[in-house]
């Protein structure tokens, strides 16, 4: 099957490309030449490689995967804590098949790294990997033993496994549910301290270091964990990390009065942290997640520290990404590198995130123009909290193609 | 998240009370006007008046509390209000969807006031807010203590006793001593003393009970408990909850006594006619030593009748008296 999208606005920030021009699709890949096939009129539309959110759990599979191409987004990354965990081979085979059949976006899953992310026994790591991992994770678990966890740096580091870690000390978390700051302080809220994050970086840091091992680092939320990941890129440490959408526009007053919508985890910290998150991500040193959870609608209709947290965030990554990089001045190639070719680097792949001849046909057609109000029940998504309810927000994806197969089209 | 403020309608009227902080001065001043006309009935043979005839109040204990909890039923009752006491059970209570729907059938059989104290910040808040999506404008919330967050009718009835024992707010030192962190009643009074202006707040504990950020709130936090109740005009006493022992917070009852309990010799440090307040129940011998606690200082039998007056405040001007 053969496309031609003309007369988009072709943004392809790998490339450093930004120019009205036509796309040519066969076979699945970015051609060089247009052949004989359908044509997609693409006028006013901007195209770039599709969206790849390093950090989304799908809820209900088809539902939130036609969530993804609906936002845009044609490769997530699921981390392992799913129902069931993702420390089977069996499960993670047939977790990608069932993702597969769906024909709409691609899921990449973490593998456990410790058997039901308990923290202790090593999963069969080459094994998962065999089955389908593209990396392993702790997802929100803890690994208590320091020592177990320098076993599963060395592990992963002998077959060259990238280890994606949440950095959250458990016992300057446990019992919190919002930053330690102005707004806990004031609510009576038990509060989650910016140490959390940076006594678990400065553990993950040095293990990195002494093993060698690929570290990426998930859900950044504070000035301090920001400055850390940059120093260690600094020093030349094989590290990287993402950021949630929600952490570069929101800080912790989003909570008003106990708005349940407003607890996430990690928590949304103070306005300096926020702005040092926006800056990061422009530094490129992060890039962009949607932090997507599966939410039910009872989840956050109770008091705040009950209520679950997270939010949803496939079908809002694009807008959110918009309005951050509009908001730093920036040009659009730029917005669009934390979600395209970033993650792509990050993933170690070489043929998505960007345009380029030779690539998976993975794209979203957006209009950068378009107004929409973020209502929660006209999102596809099941999950449906966000504190963006009810908020103007600008862009929207009209059609969104994986491996040169149109999976959203309004 | 909601730009109304919770509790102040678009007239600049109470229609809940949930915390102290936000309440201008004025409001503050309405109750402890209100409560002083109050205050004498008690005196009298028949100790009612017709404020709340016909009006249902639910008292809605999700925490245990006897005192809060009687306080309120009798203020209730001196305003002639049916009064119903629901003691909820605190496990099939701690969901959340449980804590709705118990208000909805409620709702359902007419209620005019909920009076509630829950274990967890933000439960009169939530209430609040779910009441206004029901469209039930003309059912009130009062917070009898959320968690950690509020517990604004103590605060109300301690800026009473301050203000019958001592007139001015003005030119009053007010020392709050323990466990700030986790208490709510210190929120409530800080909140309040700031609204009322007050020469001077000065909290007092070790850093392991005291909140993040407490310099942004207008206080000055000492350490000492020597220094800090230095010619000072109220000390307010918070109670210490015997759990706070277990972990790595403090090391002892015992220490924490020697440190931050108030003797009569660190009493004598405060002026000569200064105040002593619990909230209570009080951990005689933790925070405070009975030759205090029984002292001619002490009035905190006296909160606790003026707490009667005040919930009568404000139930009646909820009540659009």
């Amino acid at each position: 099957m053969n496309i031609t999208i003309k007369n988009a606005r072709v943004v392809d920030p790998r490339n450093r490309i930004d120019r009205v021009a036509d796309i040519f699709i066969s076979d699945g890949r970015i051609a060089a030449s247009a052949a004989a096939g359908q044509e997609i009129d693409a006028s006013g539309l901007v195209a770039c490689p599709g969206l790849i959110d390093l950090c989304a759990r799908p809820g209900d599979l088809a539902t939130d995967l036609a969530a993804a191409v609906a936002g845009g987004v044609t490769t997530l990354v699921s981390p392992p804590n799913l129902n069931p965990v993702l420390d089977e081979p069996e499960r993670v085979e047939r977790l990608t098949k069932q993702a597969e059949s769906l024909r709409l976006a691609r899921l990449l899953p973490l593998g456990a790294l410790t058997r039901k992310l308990a923290g202790e026994q090593l999963s069969e790591l080459a094994i998962l990997a065999k089955a389908g991992c593209v990396a392993f994770s702790q997802g929100q678990s803890p690994v208590m033993d320091t020592g177990a966890l320098l076993h599963a740096f060395e592990y992963a580091a002998t077959f060259d496994f990238p280890l994606w870690m949440r950095p959250q000390d458990y016992y300057l978390s446990r019992n919190g549910f919002a930053h330690n700051g102005a707004v806990s302080g004031r609510l009576g809220l038990t509060g989650i301290p910016v140490s959390a994050e940076t006594v678990a970086l400065a553990t993950l840091l040095t293990l990195a270091t002494d093993t060698g091992v690929r570290l990426h680092l998930c859900c950044l939320s504070s000035a301090a964990g920001m400055a850390m990941v940059a120093r260690a890129k600094a020093d030349g440490l094989p590290v990287s990390c993402h950021v949630g959408a929600h952490h570069l526009h929101f800080s912790e007053s989003a909570i008003g009065f106990f708005d349940t919508a407003a607890r996430l985890d990690p928590p949304l910290r103070s306005e300096d942290d926020r702005v040092a998150l926006r800056e990061g991500v422009r530094a490129g040193l992060a890039a962009i997640c949607s932090d997507h959870t599966p939410l039910a609608r009872d989840d956050k209709l109770m008091p705040f520290g009950s209520a679950k947290p997270g939010a949803t965030g496939l079908e809002l990554l694009l807008p959110l990404a918009l309005r951050w990089g509009m908001e730093m001045g920036l040009s659009l190639p730029d917005i669009l590198a934390p979600l395209t070719n970033l993650p792509a680097a990050i993933l170690g792949r070489d043929d998505s995130g960007h345009l380029g001849v030779g690539a998976s046909a993975d794209i979203c057609l957006f209009d950068p123009d378009a107004n929409w109000h973020v209502l929660p029940e006209n999102l596809q998504s099941s999950s449906k909290h966000t504190p963006f309810a009810g908020q103007a927000v600008v862009g929207q994806v009209k059609k969104t193609l994986v491996g040169g197969e149109v999976v959203f089209s309004v | 998240m909601p730009d109304f403020h919770p509790q102040i309608n678009a007239d600049g009227k109470l229609t809940h009370l949930l915390s102290i902080t936000g309440l201008p001065r004025e409001i503050l001043l309405k109750i402890l006007d209100t409560a002083s006309s109050f205050l004498g009935l008690a005196d009298r043979e028949v100790k009612k008046v017709p404020l709340l005839r016909g009006k249902s109040v639910f008292n809605l204990f999700f925490e245990n509390s006897t005192r809060t909890r009687t306080t309120f039923e009798i203020a209730a009752k001196r305003l002639s209000a049916d009064v119903i006491n629901l003691d909820i059970n605190r496990s099939s209570a701690s969901k959340g969807e449980t804590l709705l729907d118990t208000i909805d059938n409620l709702c359902a059989m007419h209620a005019n006031m909920f009076v509630v104290r829950h274990a967890e910040s933000g439960a009169a808040c939530l209430i609040a807010e779910h009441l206004r999506r029901m469209g039930h404008d003309d059912i009130h919330v009062v917070n009898a203590g959320d968690g950690r967050h509020a517990h604004p009718t103590q605060a109300l009835l301690d800026m009473y006793t301050i203000r019958h024992f001592k007139k001015d707010f003005a030119p009053l030192a007010v020392a709050v001593v323990g466990d700030i962190l986790h208490s709510r009643v210190a929120r409530s009074n800080i909140a309040a003393l700031t609204a009322l202006g007050v020469r001077e707040i000065r909290i007092i504990g070790p850093k392991t009970l005291l909140p993040p950020e407490l310099p942004r709130m207008n206080v000055r936090v000492h350490h000492d408990m020597r220094e800090g109740l230095r010619d000072c005009d109220v000390v307010i006493m918070l109670r210490l909850q015997n759990e706070r022992m277990n972990g790595a917070l403090l090391p002892s009852a015992r220490e924490y006594f020697k440190c931050y309990g108030l003797t009569p010799e660190k009493l004598a440090l405060a002026k000569p006619d200064a105040i002593v307040m619990h909230p209570g129940p009080m951990n005689r011998g933790v925070e405070i030593d009975s030759f205090v606690a029984d002292g001619p200082q002490a009035v905190i039998l006296d909160q606790v009748t003026f707490g009667i007056a005040v919930r009568m405040a404000v139930l009646s001007i909820l009540a659009g008296n």
